[in-house]
């Protein structure tokens, strides 16, 4: 199934991405997935296949394109390439770019996005601390101005791409507590002061890196700071909704490939003298997960539409988060469950499309968190 | 350099093959362009563009496919790897043979004078490999098939084509107008040199994939619509299908203990040696 929203040009994109995956990242996702890392020459592939650009402007080497061409794309990414880990690891810069283009001088945009979208440079967005996820306003990682610079001190954690990123739009405090006191800097890889102090394992998202980084007196030129001081927390408010509308894509996606790595096995696997299909309870199974995945697939595709149509779906935007999320983790574990023992062995697909599917209700918002968003906006 | 570049639609080559009253079900083909075709494609753009500024056309390419309304999507799908125009012409695929085409592409290079037709060596549907050598002769042009190479030379007046052969690769000239058909290695990174990208070039393996800027472009592009009847084609087959059948199921294999029993079996039972 696809979104309703879909033209032919949709379509022909699908049928890139999908190509590109199929060739690029399919046959080495398992490898790279028990690797914990793809090869940074995938960012120069999916560069020149025009899929690292989607969504950006073509003045800056975006391949243009809204939100529908960027959630399509990623869809046939995660189907045909197998590999969620190397998708969220290619797409770093969808979170880390957008608050560039939002604040950023014209100056700055032409400096820092264009070599991310050829896949020269790999941007990152840290935001989380290790003491403040959820609460950003509470965040600690401080930003003093001194002359030219500011140094920074503090800690990021959960950083996806982070090891090796070039390029890290990093939320500070630059001013008083609270969200007014939140600023947003550049800071480039490789910067003194700034290391990778670790290194973390996860659950699932193998494929893709994810750091923990300390900034011991990081001195970074003030023309790095992105709009004005204070002006950090609205624009990362702001992207929050595209990156939940992205992320629920991304539910669906590895929810459509769970259910179609399902399906083909309940029809091939034998049992009793018949395929695991030819018994009502499987075949009830199948038919609670493909309907599902239909109803998340239409909450998300409206979503879509309505957040390019200019208006600001915050709430329905969470609602969609949360249907996404509950639908992948459903359906991934049943999936699992219809591949019996198999299903629980790490060469299997469906046993890794679980792990991933547990970080979504986590990451990019909380379940809770969005359901206070919900409730807030609906004036409970 | 005005190319044409003929296109055919074929059912995905991985999806299982159904048949129905003597004939291959085509009801849920998932159609695609052959492989070969969309390598024809990306050989006559690399061809007609300067690869350090691949915006400025030096030529000009069009794509020609005969099948349904429905053959729109894969002519598209060429517009949208940066062709120039492409035309139609309406026929269903049980209307036609290699002949027909061979005459119906005939009609349209005589018409529109390209200096060069590319082309895939075969189709993946049934690996004809007719069409490009049957036009070649009703041209009357000289014809290189199997191209894994192609070099312009005597400043753009002939080509130096390189085929696969089974002792190796073959070199040959063909002055221009020619027919080319190529294999697979024509996207190779620098299988292709057109005299205007530097030589040391070396463009991505296989054949490019279409930007969504592409894609959006190829919409405008136009799609010329003619018909058999208007290329004053007589549409009468040379070949006709009797039945088509599978291949019988391949038999359990079984695992031999040693290489005497092997050989034996080899000898007595397969009758092979």
């Amino acid at each position: 199934m696809t979104y309703l929203f879909e033209t032919d040009e949709h379509q022909a994109l699908r049928r890139q991405a999908a190509r590109f995956a199929a060739t690029e990242i399919a046959p080495h996702a398992h490898a790279w997935e028990e690797a914990g890392e793809f090869p940074r020459q995938l960012y120069r592939r999916a560069a020149e296949a025009g899929l690292l650009g989607l969504g950006y402007p073509h003045q800056l080497g975006g391949g243009g394109g809204d939100l529908t061409h960027v959630l399509v794309a990623a869809e046939e990414m995660v189907t045909a390439g197998h590999s969620v880990g190397t998708v969220a690891g290619l797409g770093s810069h969808g979170i880390a770019l957008p608050p560039i283009l939002q604040l950023g001088t014209r100056e700055q945009k032409e400096r820092f996005v264009p070599p991310v979208l050829r896949g020269e440079r790999i941007a990152a967005l840290a935001v989380t601390e290790p003491g403040c996820g959820s609460d950003v306003a509470s965040l600690t990682t401080r930003a003093v101005r001194d002359g030219d610079s500011y140094v920074v001190t503090g800690s990021k954690t959960f950083i996806t791409s982070g090891c090796r990123a070039d390029l890290l739009t990093v939320a500070v405090r630059t001013g008083g507590p609270g969200h007014g006191g939140i600023s947003l800097l550049v800071i480039e890889g490789g910067t003194p002061g700034l290391h990778v102090s670790r290194r973390l394992d996860k659950t699932g998202w193998w494929a893709s890196d994810t750091a923990e980084l300390s900034f011991d007196g990081c001195r970074v030129p003030a023309a790095n700071l992105l709009g004005g001081e204070g002006m950090g927390f609205a624009a990362l408010m702001m992207n929050f909704v595209t990156e939940r509308i992205l992320l629920a894509g991304q539910c669906v996606a590895i929810a459509t490939l769970a259910h179609r790595e399902a399906v083909a096995y309940a029809q091939q696997r034998q049992a009793f003298g018949r395929p695991l299909c030819g018994f009502q309870v499987i075949r009830h199974k199948l038919a609670d997960m493909a309907s599902r995945l239909a109803a998340a697939r239409a909450l998300v595709g409206e979503v879509a539409v309505r957040h390019i149509r200019g208006e600001q779906p915050v709430a329905l935007a969470a609602m969609a988060k949360n249907t996404a999320t509950d639908m992948c983790s459903f359906v991934c574990d049943q999936a699992v469950q219809i591949h019996g023992g198999y299903g629980y062995m790490r060469q299997c697909l469906v046993e890794r499309l679980f792990r991933d599917a547990r970080l979504y209700p986590i990451g990019g918002g909380t379940r809770e968190i969005m359901n206070e968003i919900i409730a807030k906006l609906e004036g409970y | 350099m005005k190319i044409l570049v003929t296109v055919k639609r074929v059912p995905d080559p991985e999806q299982k093959i159904k048949l129905k009253d003597d004939r291959i079900d085509l009801s849920a083909a998932n159609w695609q362009l052959n492989q070969f075709d969309e390598y024809a494609v990306e050989a006559a753009l690399r061809l007609t563009e300067d690869a350090r500024n691949p915006a400025t056309r030096l030529g000009e390419v069009t794509v020609v496919s005969l099948g349904p309304a429905e053959v729109q999507q894969q002519l598209r799908a060429a517009l949208a790897m940066g062709a120039d125009k492409a035309v139609r012409v309406d026929s269903r695929d049980e209307d036609l043979d290699a002949d027909i085409v061979a005459r119906t592409v005939e009609k349209l290079v005589r018409r529109d004078s390209p200096d060069l037709v590319l082309m895939g060596k075969l189709a993946a549907d049934n690996e004809g490999n007719e069409v490009g050598q049957r036009l070649a002769g009703y041209l009357g042009w000289p014809q290189a098939t199997f191209a894994s190479i192609i070099e312009v030379v005597e400043g753009g007046k002939a080509l130096l084509v390189g085929r696969e052969v089974d002792a190796g690769v073959e070199m040959k000239k063909v002055r221009l107008p020619a027919v080319v058909t190529v294999d697979l290695r024509i996207v190779a990174p620098q299988a292709i040199k057109n005299g205007r990208t530097p030589p040391d070039h070396a463009y991505p393996e296989g054949p490019r994939y279409a930007s969504l800027k592409g894609i959006m472009a190829a919409k405008k592009k136009p799609i010329e619509e003619l018909t058999l009847a208007q290329l004053a084609i007589q549409p009468t087959l040379r070949v006709r299908t009797v039945s088509v059948r599978l291949p019988p199921p391949r038999k359990a294999g079984i695992k031999v203990s040693s290489v005497q029993e092997l050989v034996d079996k080899l000898h007595n039972e397969a009758k092979v040696i």
